[in-house]
């Protein structure tokens, strides 16, 4: 089999998807997965930047780029970020550990998204603290649709 | 297992190195079944690493939300002329790798 190319400049339609108005009430992820990341610290909005196409016509594979405002240096720096679903039969759809020497907190990758939904990305500094963003979309074709 | 890297040849000290990785890997989620109903096993890659000159500066742990060929982004500063090397391993213990050389200037 050929390898497929690298993907050519991120996203495939024009993206940015601001779910306006959300706070972390209205994130609504099962089996407690915020709760075993947060391990009961607060997340604010902000210095997150989630962005997914509105529209996905395809489950398997939606691209995804996490962005956060941070200086990246030793003294503050974004510890990981972790992404949740809401419907996918795993909630969490990856972890990104980062350090100072990543330079820049952008990550970009593909997911799965087993439905329409809320995707959150949740961010936490070298200080401890949580942020998130959150963006919804719509998936034509979900994945998973075998025995889940 | 086939992968690419592409990073550039060359940075400028304290500047930012992009690194794309994609890796060509079924990402089998478990949730599938076969023509006779059995299921087909999880395996997906579930960690990933990134050194840059020996040492860690990116680490990815995934699951079954990512994609099949699984695609990353991500930045690297550039410090000192030095291999980018990226490793993983799926749940059947099959490790690979890929490595890219940086020259930085300046």
């Amino acid at each position: 089999m050929v390898l497929l190319a690298l993907p050519r400049r991120v996203l495939a339609q024009p993206s940015v998807n601001p779910a306006p108005g959300i706070d972390a009430r209205m994130l609504n992820t099962p089996q407690g997965t915020m709760q075993s990341i947060l391990q009961g610290a607060a997340m604010r909005r902000g210095r997150v930047r989630l962005e997914l196409p509105a529209i996905a016509d395809d489950g398997h594979s939606v691209p995804l780029v996490v962005r956060v405002d941070s200086p990246m240096n030793d003294g503050d720096h974004v510890q990981r970020i972790d992404l949740v679903s809401e419907k996918n039969p795993v909630p969490l759809m990856a972890t990104f550990f980062l350090r100072p020497q990543t330079g820049r907190a952008e990550v970009e990758s593909r997911v799965r998204l087993n439905g329409s939904q809320r995707v959150t990305a949740i961010a936490q500094l070298s200080d401890g603290s949580f942020w998130f963003d959150a963006a919804d979309v719509v998936v034509n074709e979900s994945a998973c649709l075998d025995g889940s | 297992m086939t992968a690419r890297i592409q990073v550039q040849r060359e940075a400028r000290r304290g500047g930012l190195i992009e690194v794309r990785v994609l890796i060509q890997h079924p990402m089998e989620t478990g949730f599938r079944y076969d023509s006779l109903g059995r299921q087909t096993p999880r395996n997906v890659i579930h960690r990933f690493e990134c050194r840059y000159s020996g040492v860690e500066v990116f680490r990815a742990a995934m699951g079954t939300g990512i994609a099949a060929n699984p695609y990353l982004r991500f930045f690297v500063r550039a410090e000192d002329s030095g291999d980018i090397e990226c490793r993983w391993i799926d749940q059947e213990n099959v490790s690979g790798s890929v490595s890219a050389r940086v020259t930085v200037t300046g």
